[in-house]
């Protein structure tokens, strides 16, 4: 019973590592899928008679490399191609440092970079890399994505099909490539994040579960590769998620950053994140995801939201827009600047924004300008904003919240 | 592995150069060629003539049709391409992203299907 137990224990702490050692032995998804099975079953059956290893995971990957020989050398009967690479497979690994522990790390890294391989579409890299490197079931990746199994399913076995037949390699990139593929993981990353951060409160604990995988993939990452964006965008996701409880009302409806409860931020998860950012900061090379990070943290420090630096904001605020200039970072600017210089001058930036039509689309610009308005008691055009923002939002409580900002205005 | 590079880019973009530009771009191309060459990667390369000059045939039903132009109308044109040998992907992306053309159109990298 207690070997039973181990047995469960090592598979949550080590299954994902080993399947990482066997892809790169194996040189294949699947067989590495199938050994890693096979390898668990063995261990369930011989763990409580033999006793448990002196090292689980070197074991499983050994027993697992084993297990898909084996099973290739039956099929060779079938298929004389097996046969060789079976041979192959089984020439070029047979030396057991090659699943020692440092590279064991390296083929983590490896995974992440080929789940997240720019030729796979956006979709591909987010399921495979919850799949693969996560663990989690294709019906928990469908229900998180508010799709079916089967369209989830289909995902993973068309990217691991481009894997195989354009052979794309199961490596860690050249150095001078680092950045730029880094930057397909951590949007891999944070397209996570976000879809567990912003779904509706109280719609299903999956989505809550998102958010802290996507905290627990940017922490394995930054451990294997701390550079400065991994530090960035592990730090903006705690900052985020401190603010969760806060966010919104027991009922689930939205409150805003200037009026959320901050006694209910989580301190624990502003310590680590402002830490995280000044380590970010310090290293030469820090992006869009630390500087979003040191904002985000800024309003964390703020005691009150009448303490807000606003100043700092919105200096941040310039360097990113010299950094990833975009309309929403500039929308996010005119609102910084709004705070503080008042609402005739944000409202200016936001006109021109708006003027151009880069947001015209965009909820959250019309409401923002519906609020700026509203404070400058120009009611007439606050409504017309905010009536604009409800027809294009498609979020439940957001659309609550500006129904509820409509009615307060037709009582002024 | 070998991987075709088909290089897709707008055609009209030569009317508009003058004639050491057109040299320039040209010889960006020979070096690269060369440097591919030089590295083992090249099997083979070759520029097309324009789309005006294309044609297409296609078969239905016993019937053949043949028509004059590509078999797609599109603002980017097949303008020509390299067969390469690379290790995997990553290799040949790291020569398609050398192909001058990169600049201006674009490069659609495509594994060869080897049948035994």
């Amino acid at each position: 019973m207690e070997a039973r137990e181990t047995v469960d224990a090592v598979y949550r702490a080590e299954s994902r590592r080993v399947l990482a050692t066997l892809i790169r032995l194996l040189g294949d998804f699947d067989r590495a899928e199938e050994a890693l099975h096979d390898a668990f079953i063995a261990a369930v059956e011989r763990w409580p008679r033999d006793g448990v290893p002196d090292n689980p995971r070197a074991w499983l990957v050994s027993t697992g490399r084993f297990k898909a020989i084996d099973a290739m050398r039956r099929r060779a009967r079938f298929d004389a191609a097996l046969g060789e690479l079976a041979a192959q497979i089984e020439s070029a690994t047979s030396d057991a440092s090659a699943w020692d522990d440092d590279t064991v790390e390296d083929d983590r890294l490896r995974l992440i970079f080929t789940c997240c391989h720019p030729a796979l579409t956006p979709d591909a890299q987010v399921a495979l890399t919850l799949r693969e490197v996560c663990g989690l079931t294709t019906e928990e990746i469908a229900h998180a994505f508010l799709t079916t199994p089967s369209t989830v399913a289909q995902r993973i076995v068309r990217a691991k099909a481009k894997i195989r037949d354009a052979r794309i390699p199961y490596q860690v990139p050249a150095r001078a490539d680092i950045p730029a593929r880094l930057d397909t993981v951590l949007h891999v990353v944070y397209l996570v994040f976000n879809e567990g951060y912003s779904a509706s409160a109280g719609e299903s604990l999956m989505r809550h579960d998102l958010s802290g995988e996507a905290v627990r993939l940017g922490r394995l990452i930054a451990e294997l590769l701390p550079e400065a964006e991994v530090i960035g965008l592990l730090a903006l996701m705690l900052l985020h998620e401190s603010r969760r409880a806060a966010r919104t009302t027991e009922s689930g409806e939205l409150v805003l950053l200037d009026e959320q409860d901050r006694t209910r931020w989580n301190r624990e998860q502003i310590a680590e994140g402002c830490a995280l950012v000044e380590r970010a900061l310090t290293g030469k090379r820090f992006g869009p995801y630390t500087l979003q990070a040191a904002i985000a943290a800024v309003h964390a420090e703020a005691a009150t939201a009448a303490a807000t630096d606003w100043p700092q904001i919105v200096a941040l605020y310039d360097v990113l827009m010299r950094a990833d200039p975009s309309p929403v970072v500039e929308l996010n600017r005119a609102a910084a600047i709004a705070m503080r210089d008042g609402p005739a001058a944000g409202l200016a930036f936001v006109d021109a924004i708006l003027a151009r039509g880069d947001l015209d689309e965009y909820h959250l610009a019309h409401s923002a300008r519906a609020d700026l308005c509203r404070r400058l008691g120009r009611l007439a055009e606050a409504r017309v904003s905010y009536e604009r923002a409800l027809s294009l939002t498609k979020q439940e409580p957001e659309r609550r919240f500006l129904e509820r900002r409509l009615r307060a205005l037709a009582i002024n | 592995m070998k991987y075709l590079c088909l290089i897709y880019d707008d055609e009209k973009k030569w009317e508009t150069m003058s004639k050491a530009e057109a040299d320039a771009y040209m010889g960006e191309y020979f070096a690269f060629t060369d440097a591919i060459k030089g590295s083992g990667h090249h099997i083979a390369g070759h520029a097309l003539q324009p789309v005006q000059t294309a044609t297409t045939v296609r078969s239905r039903n016993g019937k053949l049709s043949t028509t004059d132009g590509p078999f797609a109308e599109t603002k980017e044109q097949l303008g020509g391409y390299y067969l390469i040998e690379a290790r995997d992907l990553n290799d040949a992306l790291q020569v398609a992203q050398r192909i001058p053309s990169v600049r201006t159109g674009s490069i659609e990298v495509r594994p060869i299907q080897e049948f035994n």
